[in-house]
């Protein structure tokens, strides 16, 4: 209490003092002498800010756009789909839009524009870039012929409004058509968003795998990291040090090593099925790898460090004397420790649980190597569409959902620790 | 202090009885401590670190246990009672106040585990706040509060349970000066209102006189002299709790003879002075003469002194109340006296011969070797 009295009194002394030189606005003055401290930091950060925009901001903002990318049609047809957009979709489309296309397609025939806009419309309907293919070939229209009547003479699809809505659909720069894909969504013919059909929908599972088996290995992770991080916090810097080199010691092993040491140990005749039988538990060898159990060994181990860094962290800033007080207080060893020490250690398990989340969501070579096709997950679809049918529209949009899930994860983790947090910054 | 005294009755509320401690099983923490905590009494351990103080607070809570010896409470024996069942209460060196939890809750906590019911807790936490006086932060975040506010829910947090004992491990080290001689008065009112037993560790050694009816002067493991605050300083026991509390001028010399209560010791600058006795010493004996610098005479007023001795001033530092003069004596001793400023309004100046008269009865001679560093227990 008295010092709160001791302080309104300093308080109020200071504005008189001030304010017989205060010429200058107090404002200005401060701003005036804190722009030169901020011109300096942000000199110093400025190469990490340029490096983060392009190694960083950029390629990840890019890449997105990819999955909303449509680019193929329109660059083929600029003045044909200028005009579908602006067509109603009900019934056949104008003079008007036949003979722009008809024009086009003669103009674009043979040339790659036209070879890959033929073969984005063939991705979604199978048999169009065959269409496309004969079609041109009747471009440009005969004399005496309208253009309309040359395109129902080449194929009488065209004389379908479907075909033209289908068309239509894709003369846009933008399509949500991957991303739809990639939750196993597509459009009608009519233009509205359905499921896709059963034995094509796989990406809902993929994605359910991805997260199922990411919450198992943090949990794993928790599980294992926890008393170790604890254990660290509490022991003397001699020994927490030692634990440390084991704990990092991993990092120092490629990943793609520590993944081949996995499939030496695990395989059928491998160390530990070898040790397992010698000792008697087991009579033939365990499947241990090409299956969740081997992607789930080789995951924990090569993510474990990830939990436990964050947890030591925080755990290594809260003092004993916490669990002290409580039991001082009558409260249980074991109840203490849960009512008083767990809460505070609360952000650090955050903190490593979505960390360990996260990367686990983006893993790609364990389980390609170490699991069977049942564990993929969704980057090893991601790199598939990369890799080896170039679809960036299908690669993008996976991402584009496995990223987003990272940030509602994030928000979700920030809204928690911060809650805590606010107390701390009253201080 | 009569009050106080009539209070504390007979049966000791925790006995030390022959209580070793060791970390590594060659320095002994504690050495043979035998203590008894009187019922209702304000006791406090006081040392400089690493005297074994805290060490025995530590084991009377029960986070640390005693090597050897028995701790009883009452007249039960708690060696190996674990620390949640001993009921005492305790006040941490930073609070030690759950962070995640507000000002109410962190009272509510020992109440909840004793499974109170709800009505009674409330009733409980709203009276160990206002005793404390924050009766309206309940819904704060210790984080919020200010250290003295802290320091009053730790306070209350550790009283809120009502233990008969409670013990405090230098609970006002983190506040300033202003405010630590402030919650010094407050936790002694306390005290004489609860009528609990208090055990308070510091190295304070005016936070110790302030608050406590007796103090356990601590040093490398063995309790140097327990006694009232009075006695304590009046009468140390020995050279170190002469040296430890208070300031003292330190006279080495030589025992020529002693007439019952008083001797005559030859200092080692060769002047003969009478002194009282502190510790049994014989003639002959090494002797160091203890007296503290507010009985040291000067000028005129050491004329009805039994020992004079004369000097020149070396220093004088001016501190409104007082004077606080250095005089050195013959043999380059020097002696620091505090005179009071009102008493010599005609200042002296350095370099002055100057009168310096010591009674007695307030010079104390002391066997050097108890208490000493390094010394035989």
């Amino acid at each position: 209490m008295r010092e709160d009295n001791a302080m309104t009194q300093l308080t109020a002394t200071l504005p008189r003092g001030m304010a017989a030189e205060a010429a200058v606005p107090l404002k200005t003055q401060l701003r005036r002498a804190e722009r030169m401290k901020k011109l300096k930091y942000g000199a110093l950060i400025a190469p990490l800010v340029v490096f983060l925009l392009f190694t960083f901001v950029w390629p990840i903002t890019a890449l997105l756009k990819r999955s909303v990318d449509n680019p193929e049609i329109v660059a083929a047809f600029p003045a044909t789909s200028g005009l579908l957009r602006d067509w109603d979709g009900r019934s056949l489309p104008s003079d008007a839009v036949f003979a722009s296309f008809a024009d086009e397609m003669g103009k674009t025939r043979g040339t790659p524009v036209f070879a890959s806009a033929a073969k984005r419309l063939n991705m979604e309907l199978p048999g169009f870039r065959t269409l496309m293919m004969k079609t041109a070939r009747a471009m440009p229209p005969t004399d005496g012929q309208t253009a309309r009547e040359a395109f129902v003479a080449a194929d009488e699809r065209w004389g379908d409004v479907a075909t033209w809505q289908y068309l239509g659909r894709n003369a846009s720069p933008t399509t949500a058509r991957y991303l739809l894909a990639s939750v196993d969504r597509k459009y009608d013919d009519a233009g509205h968003v359905v499921q896709t059909d059963a034995d094509e929908a796989i990406y809902v599972a993929v994605l359910k795998r991805t997260f199922g088996m990411s919450a198992v290995v943090t949990v794993f992770c928790l599980l294992l990291g926890f008393p170790l991080a604890y254990l660290m916090a509490t022991q003397p810097a001699r020994i927490a040090n030692v634990l440390m080199i084991f704990v990092l010691l991993p990092f120092w092993t490629s990943i793609l090593v520590r993944v081949a040491a996995w499939l030496v140990l695990l395989q059928s005749e491998g160390l530990v099925n070898q040790a397992l039988r010698a000792v008697g538990l087991i009579e033939k060898p365990l499947q241990l790898v090409f299956n969740s159990t081997g992607v789930y060994i080789a995951m924990v181990h090569i993510l474990l460090p990830f939990m436990i860094l964050p947890m030591y962290s925080v755990m290594k800033g809260i003092s004993p004397a916490y669990v002290r007080a409580a039991v001082s207080l009558g409260c249980p060893p074991f109840k203490s420790f849960w009512k008083v020490y767990f809460p505070q250690a609360l952000p650090g398990v955050g903190a490593g649980g979505l960390l360990v989340f996260i990367l686990c969501m983006g893993y790609y070579i364990t389980p390609a190597l170490l699991g069977s096709p049942k564990e993929q997950m969704a980057s090893y679809f991601v790199a598939f569409y990369t890799n080896q049918t170039i679809n960036w529209g299908m690669a993008a949009a996976l991402s584009a959902i496995l990223f987003a899930a990272t940030l509602v994860l994030y928000m979700v983790y920030s809204r928690l620790v911060g809650r805590q947090e606010l107390a701390a910054k009253a201080r | 202090m009569t009050t106080i005294a009539s209070r504390i009755d007979g049966a000791p509320h925790v006995t030390f009885r022959k209580v070793q401690k060791t970390y590594d099983g060659e320095n002994l923490i504690v050495r043979d401590l035998n203590l008894d905590i009187r019922r209702g009494e304000f006791l406090t351990l006081l040392g400089p670190s690493g005297s074994g103080k805290t060490t025995c607070l530590m084991m009377l809570a029960g986070f640390e246990t005693p090597t050897s010896g028995e701790i009883r409470l009452g007249d039960k024996v708690i060696n190996t009672v674990p620390p949640h069942k001993r009921n005492i209460g305790m006040v941490f060196q930073n609070y030690a106040l759950f962070p995640h939890m507000t000002v109410s809750e962190n009272l509510r906590f020992p109440l909840a585990i004793r499974k109170l019911p709800a009505a009674e807790i409330d009733k409980k936490v709203a009276r160990a706040l206002d005793m404390v006086q924050l009766g309206s932060f309940g819904d704060r975040y210790p984080q919020q509060m200010s250290g003295g506010q802290q320091q009053r829910v730790a306070l209350a947090r550790a009283l809120v349970f009502d233990p008969e004992l409670v013990l405090m491990d230098e609970p006002l080290g983190a506040l300033d000066k202003q405010l630590r001689e402030h919650m010094q008065i407050e936790l002694k009112h306390i005290h004489e209102k609860l009528g609990i037993t208090i055990v308070f560790v510091t190295h304070d050694q005016s936070e110790a006189l302030t608050m406590s009816d007796r103090i356990a002067v601590f040093n490398q493991g063995i309790i140097q002299q327990l006694d009232d605050p009075t006695a304590l300083y009046e009468k140390p026991a020995n050279n170190f709790v002469a040296n430890f509390i208070g300031e003292n001028n330190a006279l080495p010399g030589y025992v020529e003879s002693v007439h019952g209560e008083t001797c005559q010791v030859k200092l080692d600058n060769g002047a003969r002075v009478q002194a009282s006795l502190g510790n049994p010493v014989k003639r002959g004996d090494r002797t160091m003469l203890s007296v503290r610098p507010e009985c040291v005479q000067l000028n005129v007023q050491s004329l009805g002194c039994a020992n004079r001795l004369g000097g020149y001033v070396r220093e004088v530092i001016y501190l409104g109340d007082h004077l606080r003069v250095r005089v050195e004596l013959a043999g380059r001793k020097e002696i620091i006296v505090k005179a009071p400023a009102a008493q010599h309004k005609h200042r002296f100046d350095m370099g002055d011969a100057i009168h310096v008269g010591i009674n007695p009865e307030q010079l104390r001679a002391l066997d050097p070797a108890i208490g000493a560093p390094g010394a035989a227990p």
